[in-house]
């Protein structure tokens, strides 16, 4: 499903991510957790090339994002063809991000209406399933404003499912909620887990990540230095690194 | 009362306050009936206003050089009414002019593009830093400077379409073009400022569900910018309207220069000032009015004090 190899990425003079490796398989969960500035962020914002990468390759879903080969070389795709790569790769961010000038039912009908060029009545009745998926049927005619954080974040995912990926990237979707909300987004992330789709979740969540993750890779100062299952990680790591970040955070 | 002295005194429970050597107790005075001093003076202000009102009224009404009847006769006179239609109409095909290059020049000088963004910045650095009356009176003179316009291939090449200046550039072409190319710098940094309030991270999520760069600043992007566009857009309309009064020097009869001719010749001066001003602020009215609808149609899901309401907590009933 995602195949990264060698990815390296300069902010600047600064290389925060420096050649990594990572892969994630069709219905897998990965988690990437580390200390902040590790690069956990921004590899995942390289996956559907918000970042550009400045070496290696990423390769979704069977395509090179963002790039093509040409010849002995490999090129940036315009804009227009980065978008198409984009088709079937949702994202959920941090800070919600939904459009504030639309409600919530407007915010998931957007793209479908405006990518995929769906009707208004089928768009509509595909954005009210997919609010009563994430329990907010009933919020669909209100604007972000007047929903909380953990409702405007199951709308950001009700988003993303609406154009029906076979991959979803999670930017540490509950750090921006007060904590007695983070529950209620975790139980839909876990209900998705369980009907097979595929994530790669950015999180601090240890306990989330153990109970849900098929793969955890450890970030620290742009590379993965250690990566298993949940149960060797979480529980057994033999890197020193990622011993002493565990230990900070649980 | 000094703190060392306060933490001295363990467990002995809620100590009067003494401070101000008075022994008041809220349980006492909780019942005691409020009054609002503000909501007595409320009526004494709106008295003197009325006044102040009531006296400008009065000068102006008993003073005969007003001229009422002069107003009355010249308020709907033909001449006064072809005015005031050259001067509608020039400042809604001004400002449409000014409205659309305003955004290109925004895009462009917001764009990644070295070549773009400064083009956009010269053409705002020349229109904002020359006055428009000498703008207007350049494009009406245009003829001494290119006699003849043509449109082809530039450095010498054939010529597609071409025509004498003076014939092109009418006195109504040369006040659209100085009013319209003057505005879009203006304009344009309007624009600019609001698609720079809209937060990064609606266009990344745009992008992120795969809308390219035009569906993106469409759908997203520009209606957020509105909320912050259309109010100094709608000062900017009005103040257009006013500027329009400046082509009397291009020889066309706006609303004001057709009451200048008018009190050149009668000597009512005074009258026929204030027949304009009566349109002008007849048109203002109007303008503010349809302002006021714009803003609140662009307004939908911004945070106003009226609309924030506290998020319904919901029984998060997930299958």
């Amino acid at each position: 499903m995602v195949d990264a190899r060698g990815v390296r990425k300069y902010f600047g003079s600064h290389e925060v991510l420096r050649g990594v490796d990572f892969a994630v398989a069709d219905g897998g969960v990965a988690c990437l957790i580390g200390p902040s500035g590790s690069g956990k962020s921004t590899l995942l914002r390289c996956i559907n090339h918000l970042e550009p990468i400045d070496a290696g390759a990423i390769v979704v879903n069977g395509a090179l994002i963002g790039h093509a080969v040409r010849g002995s070389h490999i090129v940036e795709l315009p804009e227009r063809q980065i978008a198409r790569n984009r088709i079937g790769l949702g994202m959920v961010f941090q800070r919600f991000n939904l459009f504030a000038h639309l409600t919530a039912a407007d915010n998931v009908m957007c793209a479908p209406m405006t990518v995929r060029g769906m009707s208004r009545a089928d768009a509509r009745r595909q954005a009210l399933e997919l609010l009563d998926r994430v329990g907010l049927a009933a919020r669909a005619d209100h604007y972000p404003a007047q929903l909380s954080g953990g409702q405007q974040q199951r709308v950001a995912i009700a988003r993303a499912l609406a154009m029906d990926p076979n991959l979803i990237l999670f930017d540490e979707p509950t750090s921006a909620l007060d904590p007695e909300l983070v529950g209620e987004v975790l139980a839909v992330m876990r209900d998705l887990a369980r009907s097979g789709m595929t994530m790669v979740i950015v999180t601090h969540e240890i306990a989330f990540a153990r109970e849900i993750a098929t793969s955890v890779s450890f970030m620290d100062d742009g590379l993965i230095v250690e990566q298993g299952s949940a149960a060797d990680v979480l529980d057994n790591p033999c890197n020193p690194r990622t011993r002493a970040f565990l230990k900070a955070v649980l | 009362m000094s703190m060392s002295r306060e933490h001295e005194r363990p467990g002995s429970g809620p100590a009067p306050d003494t401070r101000h050597g008075s022994d008041l107790e809220a349980a006492k005075i909780a019942a005691l009936p409020v009054r609002h001093p503000r909501r007595v003076r409320g009526p004494v202000g709106a008295a003197i206003v009325l006044l102040g009102v009531a006296v400008v009224v009065d000068v102006l009404v008993e003073n005969k050089n007003v001229g009422w009847g002069e107003i009355g006769h010249y308020l709907f006179d033909g001449a006064i009414l072809d005015g005031l239609v050259l001067t509608s109409w020039l400042t809604a095909v001004a400002m449409a002019v000014g409205i659309v290059l305003g955004i290109v020049l925004a895009l462009m000088r917001l764009s990644s593009n070295p070549f773009l963004s400064w083009a956009a910045r010269g053409y705002i650095w020349f229109f904002r830093g020359t006055p428009v009356l000498v703008q207007l009176v350049f494009w009406y003179n245009l003829a001494a400077l290119f006699p003849r316009l043509s449109v082809g291939v530039p450095f010498g090449g054939p010529a597609f379409v071409s025509g004498s200046a003076t014939a092109i550039i009418t006195p109504y072409a040369a006040a659209l073009l100085g009013l319209g190319l003057n505005e879009a710098a203006y304009m344009a940094e309007i624009v600019r400022g609001g698609l720079k309030s809209v937060d990064e991270g609606q266009v990344e999520a745009a992008r992120a569900l795969a809308m390219t760069f035009p569906q993106v600043t469409r759908k997203i992007v520009l209606p957020q910018a509105m909320r912050v566009i259309v109010p100094p857009t709608g000062n900017q309309v009005i103040g257009m309207l006013k500027l329009t009064s400046l082509v009397s020097v291009i020889a066309l009869s706006d609303l004001l220069y057709s009451a200048q001719t008018i009190y050149g010749h009668n000597f009512e001066t005074i009258p026929l000032l204030i027949v304009v001003s009566i349109w002008y602020l007849a048109l203002t009215t109007v303008l503010s009015f349809g302002q006021m609808f714009i803003e609140r149609r662009f307004s939908r899901g911004a945070p106003t004090r009226a609309k924030r309401r506290a998020p319904i907590p919901d029984e998060a009933v997930i299958a």
